[in-house]
């Protein structure tokens, strides 16, 4: 089927290996003018983009950060002022226990001081008053059993000394007897 | 352009040449193919502003959140500078580098792509001339990367390998001359130019081929033949417009790859 005659024909024709030198001239040229392009306006255009993305997303980034870090401080500072508020109330409490607590020992010692005082003067006013009586007895009783006894011994016993020395040791004894009394 | 004329009685099968496929030349006016300026280099200059345009329109009003356009230019841009440019040059030096390669990388791609659009149907790189230029001004921005950064030196440690023993020199010494500096700019053109190149012949054997099977083959067996030719090249679009995105990202990467063994180069 093929034919020395094809083989030739397909030869035949531009050699594909030989350019054209118009060819060489509008592709460098062309070239070098999308090149130029490129450089100028093309490459920064897309590395700017590119840029502005990579500045954006970081800088998102970086503001969720300082919302976090801003929300952890004022977190932080809540809990701070809770636990202040907490020891704050705490320590109120304790000074009000304190306070009342002292207050009511005050009272105490005061009222303390206030029943020693009364129990005191009363003790003083009844040894006062007992001591009155003892002296008003003494002279009334002294008094009274003379007169009982010059009444019984008629004026026998009109004499003073003797009278009071009757009278003293019946009083005496009667005083041993009363202690006696109270021993018992 | 015979393979295009009115079938005669019982026509042979013509393959096309390389010259057939093209138009005649716009200036000077319906001038021979490959005399002139035509409609290849038209399209280079559609793709320059078409690459501008969307680009440009894309990041007009750049958003925080991108639309659908902002979104699928940045991916592009994006890929370009991190998939070949920061992964390969590495994070120290790749920034000066991202608009080269990303101004390579959618030339080329666009190009490729023009292949596979109706009418346009030719990718720009098919034509040696566009390849030879774009490996020439990589070749040349290499080099001058080496000198910059370690003077005329640059030269010794490109094709004198570190950690070799001292009698395999003599060998070493001229197959690294021979394949950084001879061989690296014609693979880095011919590699691009060849595989656009054989995606155009294939698309354009498939047509006359399928037509020369169907009109002029008398054979219903024959025919039939010719429609699944037809099936086969919708296969092999696919597989072009795969191999076009495929080479536009090779040759950007290789471009990276030189690039980084230039500002590298006393590394290793």
């Amino acid at each position: 089927m093929i034919s020395n005659e094809l083989i030739l024909a397909a030869g035949a024709g531009a050699n594909p290996l030989l350019p054209n030198p118009w060819e060489i001239l509008v592709t460098a040229a062309g070239f070098a003018v999308l090149l130029f392009i490129v450089v100028k306006k093309i490459a920064p255009a897309f590395e700017k983009s590119y840029q502005d993305r990579v500045t954006a997303i970081e800088g998102g980034l970086e503001k969720a950060e300082a919302a976090q870090a801003e929300a952890d401080a004022i977190l932080a500072q809540y809990k701070a002022q809770l636990l202040e508020a907490r020891t704050e109330a705490n320590n109120i409490r304790e000074d009000a226990r304190t306070e009342g607590a002292q207050i009511l020992a005050e009272l105490k010692a005061k009222a303390a001081d206030e029943s020693a005082r009364i129990t005191e003067q009363a003790h003083r006013a009844i040894e006062a008053e007992r001591v009155a009586a003892v002296t008003s007895l003494r002279a009334e009783v002294g008094t009274l059993a003379t007169s009982l006894a010059s009444k019984i011994v008629d004026d026998a016993l009109e004499n003073d000394e003797r009278a009071s020395r009757v009278v003293d040791k019946f009083l005496s004894d009667l005083e041993n007897q009363q202690n006696a009394g109270a021993s018992n | 352009m015979t393979a295009f004329a009115l079938p005669t009685a019982s026509e042979p099968y013509v393959p096309p040449t390389i010259s057939d496929t093209h138009l005649p030349e716009v200036l000077p006016w319906m001038a021979e193919y490959g005399t002139g300026f035509g409609k290849q280099m038209i399209m280079i200059i559609l793709s320059i502003i078409l690459i501008t345009w969307f680009f440009k329109a894309a990041i007009k009003n750049p958003k925080l959140v991108p639309g659908k356009t902002q979104f699928l230019a940045e991916s592009a841009y994006g890929f370009v500078r991190n998939s070949i440019g920061r992964d390969i040059i590495g994070e120290k030096n790749f920034r000066p580098w991202v608009p080269l390669l990303f101004a390579t990388f959618f030339f080329v791609l666009l190009n490729n792509l023009f292949g596979i659009i109706p009418f346009l149907q030719i990718p720009s790189f098919s034509h040696a001339g566009s390849a030879y230029a774009m490996a020439l001004i990589i070749y040349g921005t290499w080099i001058a990367v080496g000198v910059k950064n370690h003077g005329i030196r640059y030269f010794k440690l490109a094709v004198v390998p570190s950690g070799v023993p001292g009698w395999i020199m003599p060998l070493m010494v001229p197959l690294e001359i021979i394949s950084n500096f001879l061989v690296r700019p014609l693979t880095h053109s011919l590699r691009l130019m060849a595989t656009m190149l054989s995606g155009h012949i294939i698309v354009m054997l498939a047509a006359t081929g399928a037509r020369h099977l169907i009109v002029v083959q008398e054979s219903l067996a024959m025919n039939s033949i010719g429609v699944l030719v037809i099936v086969g090249s919708v296969a092999m679009y696919f597989l072009e417009l795969l191999i076009m995105v495929l080479q536009a990202f090779v040759f950007a990467l290789l471009t990276a790859i030189y690039i980084q063994g230039a500002l590298d180069a006393d590394a290793h």
